[in-house]
């Protein structure tokens, strides 16, 4: 480029053309830059001017809340215990719910990718088609497909389920095709050559090559499962997000109830992310002690 | 070792593998089956009510016009899904129904329904007609003779038939047709705009002839579909996963250099930014969306500050990890020039790490925004909100229909929108 922007000239006219050269570019960034802080700014304001409680009104209360909530549960202490035992059932359901959506959709979402994976596919001229089903499975919300399940099915776990089992479907089938795209294809053309068929091509050829990986990814989709399962709870699924719903609309003097709840959570959380984090340190580097 | 002895190792290897490869489907089937238990789902099967679904999926493509006679005082009133904001004038009907002494309702397939002065006749092909006399003794229905089929249902005070046509009930009160079309109704255009009436291209036409402002004034202040409320809804979505992405992606970058090895000796720092880290991300999002939520009432704002403490949390360990892996080299040149430390940050360090971190920031903020849909949800605000209160009425399926299509329109456009930036950004190919 410098070349030819500046051919065999004086030192001093190109250390000027450089300095232009650079002027511009600054001058580009910064007006960049400040379209950039521009459109935030704006963006705050008009988030501010739609939310029911403005920010400034409401920075002064957002302890308020977890101020209330620990020295309710501080004074009601002795009750935690009980309070744990309670709602231990519905932690074991809304992790039974992300586990079970994550096994479904996970095996879905291979079948999906070995389908969506040029040079595997079990019919090359559907590659398009299986890849933008998936598409679509990643780009609808799970409370979509959630809420329109609780009006046909009725609340429970089973909408949540199914709804982050085709979320996590689509997730993995992209995921895993691009996993798929690196394995090599040589044990698959032996298998051929012994007369195969697909699914066994891809269970003996390919799974075991990409099988650290899945793993890896499956349990990262386990981890944020966890938390999407919490929410949709929320929203009338089951599980732990449905009873700190409650405990949250009974108010005050239930908030020890809320506060077991949060820990409850924050603790499974933190204790799957540090498990899955290890298993899958594991599987990457293969450490075996 | 003999021959043997690998022989017999070899099969106990096989033997294990064999195991091993019948147990892991064994147990996930157990898991499974446990899991169709312990959700009930036996239970739920028997309790899913069919009729919901079917409801939901004829509903999601089709809508119904009401033609309604108050029988005493004789007055007719037809209305789309029989709401107000698609009730026709009076004296105004749709080609298919002719008002007058006996207003003459046509349904598909040749059934014609005759609302009387007195009597009601409703001529069904194949059938015959039935006819009733709605007043102080009943419905008074007279059934040609036979079979009552299953499809009518008369008693002494109410009469209902249900054909493959419409939909025709009778109260001593009232007389009431259903008939079915398919689509969406008055998307365009509510009965109350002058454009209603007229086709695709006589609309094109007004609209060249000077009256474009006018149709999409008509358009966008559509009461029944509320264009202009649901596009804002969009935006506000959209506003909160891009707030929230680039607040936490603002705070999180200071921090991570306290977070990271190489920048922070101080040990003790560098455990109290990490653990801050991994509250911020343990809490999770719903937590903390139900925290703001109390301070800061329903809105977009709670959602975008919701996003933006969640995924602080976040990128601060994925930046931090970043910043740990940068090439010292680049930091050591710069530094030779004599460079102070923050110049050294600037020319050594974020060019080095601004394509992982940019990459990082641009991919959440696609996923962000499906979390802003159900942050909004949860929040009040955004698309989320009109999705969950459509679905609570429980009748309007086919707005959400229309909401969901929006969804996955909108996430899919900032996906190849996120996509193309990344192309651009990073690898400075031209898309």
């Amino acid at each position: 480029m410098a070349d030819t922007t500046f051919q065999a000239g004086s030192l001093s006219e190109m250390q000027t053309g450089y300095a232009r050269l650079i002027r511009t570019r600054r001058m580009w960034n910064g007006a960049m830059l400040a379209l950039f802080i521009a459109l935030l700014v704006a963006g705050f304001m008009t988030a501010d001017a739609r939310n029911a409680g403005g920010f400034w009104n409401g920075i002064d209360n957002v302890f308020d809340f977890p101020v209330e909530v620990i020295g309710e549960a501080w004074e009601k202490s002795h009750l935690l215990p009980g309070h744990f035992a309670k709602y231990f059932p519905s932690l074991v359901e809304t992790i039974n719910i992300a586990a079970a959506a994550t096994l479904v959709g996970v095996m879905a979402g291979a079948i999906l990718s070995l389908l969506s994976t040029r040079g595997l596919a079990r019919w090359p001229s559907l590659v398009g088609l299986f890849r933008r089903v998936s598409d679509i499975l990643r780009a609808i919300p799970e409370i979509v497909i959630a809420l329109v399940l609780i009006f046909v099915l009725g609340a429970g776990p089973v909408p949540a389920m199914i709804a982050i089992a085709l979320h996590t479907a689509g997730a993995i089938g992209k995921l895993y095709s691009e996993v798929n795209e690196n394995a090599s294809l040589k044990p698959v053309e032996g298998l051929a050559s012994v007369g195969a068929n697909w699914s066994q091509r891809m269970m003996l050829g390919i799974v075991p090559q990409v099988a650290p990986n899945y793993l890896s990814y499956a349990l990262l989709r386990f981890e944020i499962n966890i938390r999407a399962s919490a929410i949709l709870g929320f929203v009338g699924a089951g599980g732990i997000g449905y009873d700190l719903k409650n405990a949250m609309s009974w108010g005050q003097g239930k908030f020890d109830e809320a506060a077991a709840i949060f820990i409850l959570l924050f603790a499974a959380i933190v204790l799957f992310d540090q498990l899955s984090s290890y298993a899958r340190h594991r599987l990457t580097t293969g450490a075996r002690t | 070792m003999s021959n043997a002895a690998i022989l017999t190792e070899m099969r106990g290897l096989f033997r294990r593998k064999r195991l091993v490869a019948a147990a892991i489907p064994a147990m996930i089937l157990t898991y499974l089956v446990y899991i169709f238990f312990a959700f009930g789902m036996p239970e739920m099967m028997r309790t899913a009510d069919t009729k919901n679904a079917r409801i939901l999926v004829s509903d999601s493509y089709s809508y119904k016009t009401h033609v309604t006679r108050d029988n005493r005082s004789g007055d007719i009133q037809i209305a789309i899904e029989g709401e107000r904001k698609g009730r026709y004038d009076a004296g105004i009907s749709p080609s298919w129904v002719t008002l007058g002494e006996t207003t003459e309702i046509l349904l598909d397939k040749g059934h014609i329904v005759l609302f009387g002065p007195e009597e009601i006749r409703y001529d069904i092909p194949g059938y015959g007609l039935v006819t009733a006399n709605p007043g102080r003794g009943g419905v008074n229905v007279q059934l040609p003779g036979g079979d009552v089929p299953d499809w009518i249902n008369a008693s002494k005070n109410r009469l209902t038939i249900t054909t493959a046509a419409g939909r025709l009930t009778i109260t001593r009160n009232r007389s009431e047709v259903f008939r079915y079309f398919t689509g969406w109704e008055l998307f365009f255009f509510t009965l109350d705009s002058p454009y209603h009436r007229m086709g695709l291209s006589e609309v094109l036409g007004k609209a060249v002839s000077g009256e474009a402002g006018a149709i999409w004034q008509d358009f966008w202040t559509n009461k029944m579909w509320r264009h202009s409320d649901v596009a804002w809804a969009i935006f506000e979505t959209i506003l909160m996963a891009f707030l929230g992405t680039v607040g936490a992606a603002l705070i999180a970058l200071p921090l991570a250099f306290l977070a990271a090895r190489n920048f922070t000796p101080l040990g003790a720092a560098r455990f109290a930014a990490r653990r801050l880290f991994d509250f911020l991300r343990g809490v999770d999002g719903l937590i903390w969306t139900v925290v703001l939520s109390r301070a800061f009432g329903p809105g977009p704002l709670t959602g975008a500050l919701a996003i933006l403490i969640t995924d602080s949390g976040t990128f601060g360990k994925i930046f931090s990890e970043a910043l740990e892996n940068v090439d010292d080299k680049q930091i050591e040149g710069i530094r030779s020039t004599g460079a102070k430390p923050m110049q050294r940050y600037r020319f050594g360090v974020i060019p080095q790490v601004t394509p992982i971190l940019l990459s990082q920031i641009l991919y959440y903020l696609e996923s962000n925004v499906r979390s802003a849909t159900i942050i909004g949800a949860i929040t009040g605000g955004g698309i989320g909100l009109l999705l969950t209160q459509a679905i609570i009425t429980q009748k309007d399926w086919e707005e959400v229909t229309y909401y969901i299509v929006l969804i996955v329109l909108m996430v899919m456009v900032m996906d190849t929108l996120s996509g193309w930036l990344r192309r651009r950004l990073i690898h400075g190919k031209p898309a």
